[in-house]
């Protein structure tokens, strides 16, 4: 692996080094350094317009920065070569926040589609069987993969949506507000969720949220974007400690206390 | 690429197999050709050499296992690829559900049904949305100061005024077309002359206000299905309902109300347009001066020519306004339903502008106006 870290821990996944993304003249990201180890799941926490999505949609080369270098898997992300670029994209999977599944197909189609684009040598009863395993392994029943999008509830949406990103049985995984808009029963279901494939299926999740019972019960790592960077990147009894107007207000606020009791860390 | 995967009798025990390389989505067809050429029987399976292993992977050793005459569960893997093979056994090893499709003859007969089934609900509700529109003109009618004149104008604006040139430009070229036919065959009997009645006879009665309906048909009706579906899926109609406005006042009426003006007014100037394409050929190569174009026309078409092309407006008004907005309210939250009402919405308004005309023509022949 190319992109080995000086201490030597894991390989990384992700590498991020002085990124920086603009809007006209609003500056969201500077010089913005980033690490995500092979393995683990890091919760990526900001405010609202602190560019958690932009750095999201910089390392999927959905947007082109403005300056840096990023490394997905040791490839380089921005490269222009159709092979590096092909390689990444068939190791990365992605949730979107509304699960954006092709409202025209119905569950099985969507979590198929990859898998027909990219190799489509497969036999039909294969690429059925896959996207029924992959229907199962999200947890949703057997009767969901017949349906549309459309026709299923919220959470069920983003199960299928999961089902889909791992359809070419990606490395990494991108989960944009994963837990947003679920009932709490829901999210915590689907935190357990995530944790569980990431355990039986060796995933690197990179996961931007809002929720802190997701942070407390499932992230290795915590990343906090402020001030067009990330400020820490680490355990989180570490990131709760740090000294940061903001970092301090998110995680000592009635809310952060609350989950803190919750989960009994900190 | 990696190691590609294998599985052959291992030395010690050939009735063991041993399983190396990548277990992997990419190796995938080299997997199933291994599985096409398995033995029937094995002792057991050895994956403790597998160097990767996914979920395609693992479903592939499970359907070998199986094929072996094995389980999943008797198969020995890594201690790191155990959780995965442990899930995808508990899931492999449900029983599958029925996946076969019904693509025959019945199937055929159940989508007839459902598509005679659809149509008439379609009728039903049209008819339902007339009278509930009838209903809340009559009730703002009441009250004119209900009337969201903003709207009304914004909408005049937009599919009367903006739609002038296409509308005209239309008409014209197809008035040309007619003189030009027309006279091809009056020819034979020196008759160029009836050209004009022709002309007129055609783009006062009939072509002026068809013309016009179904270019408002694709322009309108479309566009008005399409708003109100966005904001159907945006839920902003329900928000509007549970604000206490009436989604009928506030969205139906305006729409309806700058059709049922700017109709009339698109189908006069479709009307003229037509008349000066005809006059544009007459003096073009009839031989037909402009004021023998003119007075011709004024000795032979009557006044009620025009009244008959133009009471059937407001009528054509009405069914591309309320078509164009039920659909749009039916529409149901995804972008393939926007998609789906707004054709639905074009091929109904033109098909019954179409319709309504010829039984009007038939209706203004009987009684010999």
């Amino acid at each position: 692996m190319s992109a080995t870290p000086p201490d030597g821990t894991a390989p990384l996944a992700i590498r991020v080094r002085g990124l920086a993304n603009s809007f006209g003249d609003q500056v969201v990201h500077e010089n913005l350094d980033l690490d995500v180890r092979r393995g683990e799941i890091v919760g990526v926490v900001g405010g609202s317009g602190t560019g958690k999505s932009v750095l999201m949609r910089a390392i999927l080369n959905l947007r082109r920065p403005q300056a840096g270098d990023i490394q997905v898997l040791g490839v380089d992300a921005l490269s222009e070569d159709r092979e590096a670029r092909l390689a990444v994209e068939r190791n990365t999977g992605v949730l979107y926040q509304n699960g954006a599944l092709f409202s025209s197909l119905t569950v099985e189609e969507n979590v198929a589609v990859p898998l027909k684009e990219h190799y489509p040598e497969l036999p039909p009863d294969l690429v059925h069987d896959l996207a029924v395993l992959k229907i199962r392994l999200s947890g949703l029943p057997d009767n969901a993969a017949m349906k549309f999008p459309a026709q299923l509830s919220g959470g069920m949406r983003k199960r299928a949506g999961i089902a889909r990103a791992l359809a070419l049985d990606p490395a990494l995984l991108f989960l944009d507000e994963p837990t947003a808009g679920l009932d709490p029963i829901g999210a915590a279901a689907f935190d357990q969720l995530i944790r569980g494939l990431q355990q039986t299926l060796g995933l690197t999740v990179f996961l931007i949220t809002h929720d802190l019972d997701t942070l407390y019960t499932i992230c290795d790592r915590v990343a906090v974007l402020a001030d067009r960077r990330v400020l820490i990147n680490a355990p989180l009894e570490e990131v709760a400690k740090f000294d940061h107007p903001w970092v301090q207000e998110y995680f000592h606020g009635p809310r952060g206390r609350a989950a803190r009791q919750a989960t009994g860390k900190g | 690429m990696g190691q590609a995967p294998a599985i052959e009798p291992s030395k010690s025990d050939p009735d063991i197999l041993r399983a190396t390389g990548e277990w992997t989505l990419v190796h995938a067809a080299r997997l199933l050709d291994l599985i096409e050429r398995a033995p029937h029987v094995a002792k057991d399976i050895d994956g403790r050499d597998i160097s990767r292993l996914d979920s395609t992977g693992a479903m592939l050793l499970s359907r070998y296992a199986t094929r072996v005459g094995l389980g999943l569960a008797t198969v020995d893997v890594k201690p790191i690829h155990q959780p995965l093979v442990e899930s995808v056994r508990l899931i492999c090893e449900t029983p599958p559900r029925d996946k076969s499709k019904d693509m025959g003859f019945r199937r055929a007969i159940g989508r007839l049904g459902f598509a005679i089934e659809d149509n008439f609900r379609e009728i039903v509700a049209l008819i339902g949305f007339g009278g509930l529109s009838l209903q809340t003109t009559l009730r703002v009618l009441r009250k004119p100061s209900r009337i969201r004149w903003t709207s009304v104008v914004y909408h005049m604006e937009s599919v009367g005024l903006d739609a002038v040139p296409l509308v005209m430009l239309l008409t014209f070229m197809v008035g040309a077309v007619v003189a030009f036919l027309g006279a091809n065959v009056l020819r034979d009997f020196g008759a160029e002359i009836f050209v004009v009645d022709l002309v007129g006879i055609a783009f006062l009665r009939e072509f002026g206000v068809l013309l016009t309906a179904i270019v408002l048909a694709g322009r309108t009706a479309s566009a008005f299905t399409a708003q109100l579906g966005a904001m159907q899926s945006g839920e902003e109609i329900d928000a509007i309902r549970t604000l206490g406005l009436d989604p009928i006042e506030l969205l139906v009426l305006p729409r309806l109300f700058a059709l049922l003006v700017m109709l009339p007014m698109l189908t006069f100037l479709a009307m003229i347009a037509g008349l000066v394409g005809g006059l544009a050929v007459s003096v073009g190569s009839l031989g037909i001066s402009p004021e023998m174009y003119l007075v011709r026309m004024h000795d032979t078409i009557a006044i009620g020519d025009f009244w008959v092309g133009i009471s059937k407006a407001p009528i054509f008004a009405i069914v591309i306004a309320l078509i164009g907005c039920l659909e749009g309210f039916q529409v149901q939250g995804t972008a393939e339903s926007v998609g789906e009402r707004t054709t639905s919405s074009v091929v109904q308004t033109i098909s019954l502008v179409i319709v309504l005309d010829a039984l009007a023509a038939l209706f203004f022949m009987e009684m010999n106006w």
